[in-house]
């Protein structure tokens, strides 16, 4: 393998720097005393303190885990249950259609997305707020969880079942003791999406929040739009040591399975 | 239940949320396409859609999504290329993914003091000897800012691609005679041409439909698609212009998924663009 030649590598130090200056330069300026994100005055914490002090501020954070863990959860339930149901279909034909069916939520914008779930919201009379934010999480993780799980049912041998069915298994004893444990590290990995997805998102629930109820995100952009406040730099240094841990804690949990479930993002 | 033959019980949730989230959205966009404000049928939005102010929207729209793309592809390929010949490539590979894991709005908010009127930005222009300029607000800031966002996301698809050619093609082309720009031209590039359109598809789309970087770095100086539906729907109120809109955004998402053909494996999972 040839080695690097210096323009390749000065280009490609040029990207890195392009890719993570912007991040640290908002981490960088929530030290800032002045309020502003240009001209570094002093080093302070008064901007942390200011992010611990917000009760206001705290509730949202809690909403959106609380958003994040619960949507997760219940769409991985849901998500496991649909891919072996399709594994199990028999009728090919059928079996793509639910498959383009399921990659619909996937491919389509958010805008999209946010818009249809607030007509639906509205026509069935779900108060916007929690139960339409959280329904609408469930329903854009689903496919993700699907999409994650497939490919270990697929690597699955049926003859597992079959020895299982031989050997007097119930049904229920094959979902539990033979199919799930298989698959795992595809749930992990469906799980691990869902939650970061629903961490992530911004533009459905934008759409089917009312005014009661926000997510971290929602009120990042309020905030954001008024203006620049040195509460958000904080905000973001805090998200982005969460987010980095996340994914790392989620790489290295990987590689020490040597699962190949995909890490996400990463290697799908 | 104890008939394997029957159909299963645990897929009903499953199919619950196709014909509850998947179908019934899609329906009721449509259906709401055909309704005025007063809820009557009606083909006026349309006749609206197709009239000056649309259309120009639309093209405008269109001609910043091929930009951001282009500019993705040009600034994305060197950088999966030149990757893909590291020594830790995976770990790179993490890098260059990282960034796309941070919260969309906070690399937009990055982005509103760096290019501030005292931000780094102009602090570099004054350096060289210009004034201080109007950076954000404009439709330069749009372009940078949505192209820093997009880059993880073409990147991956095509190092992926060029990842997969096997070696043993290019030291032929090499014995053969070939130069590094013909082996790259010929060889190189028509085998790795499917990450380029998987990353095509996972950029274009989504920069139709952005609208938070154009609320937030282009104050409303651009608007997309995405915008425009925003705007019909949640200040205007007027749902049935909004959901016209997003009819023709699905379908040109359609011609646009024909167009790049038939994904790679994965490729939809290339991440969460918005």
């Amino acid at each position: 393998m040839a080695k690097l030649s210096k323009p390749a590598k000065i280009y490609l130090a040029f990207v890195f720097f392009i890719l993570y200056a912007p991040i640290f330069y908002l981490i960088f300026y929530s030290f800032n005393s002045g309020g502003t994100m240009s001209g570094f005055e002093d080093f302070t914490w008064e901007h942390y303190a200011a992010v611990f002090n917000d009760t206001r501020l705290l509730i949202i954070v809690l909403n959106t885990v609380i958003v994040a863990l619960l949507s997760a959860l219940i769409s991985t339930a849901i998500g496991v249950l649909g891919a072996i149901g399709i594994i199990f279909l028999r009728n090919r034909k059928m079996r793509n259609a639910v498959l383009s069916l399921n990659t619909v939520l996937i491919v389509s914008p958010d805008v999209i997305i946010g818009a249809s779930f607030l007509i639906l919201f509205t026509m069935v009379g779900v108060k916007l707020g929690f139960a339409s934010v959280l329904v609408s999480h469930i329903a854009f993780s689903i496919p993700i969880v699907v999409i994650m799980v497939l490919p270990k049912l697929q690597e699955m041998s049926s003859s597992l079942i079959d020895a299982a069915t031989d050997l007097g298994a119930s049904q229920r004893d094959i979902l539990t003791r033979v199919i799930i444990p298989y698959i795992k590290p595809g749930i992990f990995a469906g799980f691990f999406l869902a939650l970061t997805y629903s961490l992530d998102d911004f533009a459905v629930t934008f759409f089917v929040t009312g005014n009661g109820f926000a997510t971290l995100s929602v009120e990042i952009y309020s905030m954001a739009r008024a203006g620049i406040t040195l509460t958000i730099n904080a905000l973001s240094a805090l998200i982005f040591v969460v987010t980095l841990g996340l994914v790392l804690g989620y790489y290295f949990f990987n590689q020490r399975s040597g699962a190949n479930a995909g890490t996400g993002g990463t290697r799908p | 239940m104890t008939n394997r033959s029957s159909r299963p019980w645990y897929l009903a949730p499953y199919y619950i949320w196709i014909l509850l989230f998947v179908i019934a959205p899609i329906a009721l966009v449509v259906y709401f396409s055909f309704l005025d404000l007063a809820g009557n049928f009606t083909l006026e939005n349309y006749a609206n859609f197709f009239s000056s102010t649309y259309f120009r929207m639309t093209l405008s729209s269109f001609w910043y999504a091929f930009l951001i793309t282009f500019i993705s592809v040009l600034i994305a390929y060197p950088t999966a290329y030149w990757l893909t010949k590291t020594k830790h490539k995976q770990l790179w590979l993490l890098l260059i993914i990282i960034p796309s894991w941070i919260n969309l709005l906070l690399k937009a908010y990055a982005f509103i003091g760096i290019f501030g009127l005292y931000g780094p930005a102009n602090q570099l222009i004054q350096f060289f000897g210009a004034g201080p300029l109007q950076i954000l607000f404009t439709d330069f800031s749009f372009v940078f800012v949505a192209v820093y966002i997009f880059i993880p996301f073409m990147v991956l698809p095509i190092f992926n691609s060029l990842d997969k050619i096997n070696s043993a093609l290019i030291d032929a082309s090499r014995d053969l005679g070939a130069s590094q720009w013909t082996t790259f031209r010929r060889v190189i590039f028509p085998l790795a041409i499917n990450g380029v359109k998987s990353g095509v598809q996972a950029v274009f789309i989504p920069a139709l439909s952005l609208f938070v970087i154009t609320r937030l770095i282009a104050g409303n100086k651009v608007i997309t698609l995405g915008t425009a539906i925003e705007q019909q729907f949640l200040v205007t109120q007027n749902w049935g212009m909004g959901s016209t809109i997003a009819v023709f955004l699905i379908l040109f998402m359609i011609i646009i998924m024909l167009l790049t053909g038939p994904k790679e494996k994965g490729g939809a999972l290339n991440g969460k663009a918005k």
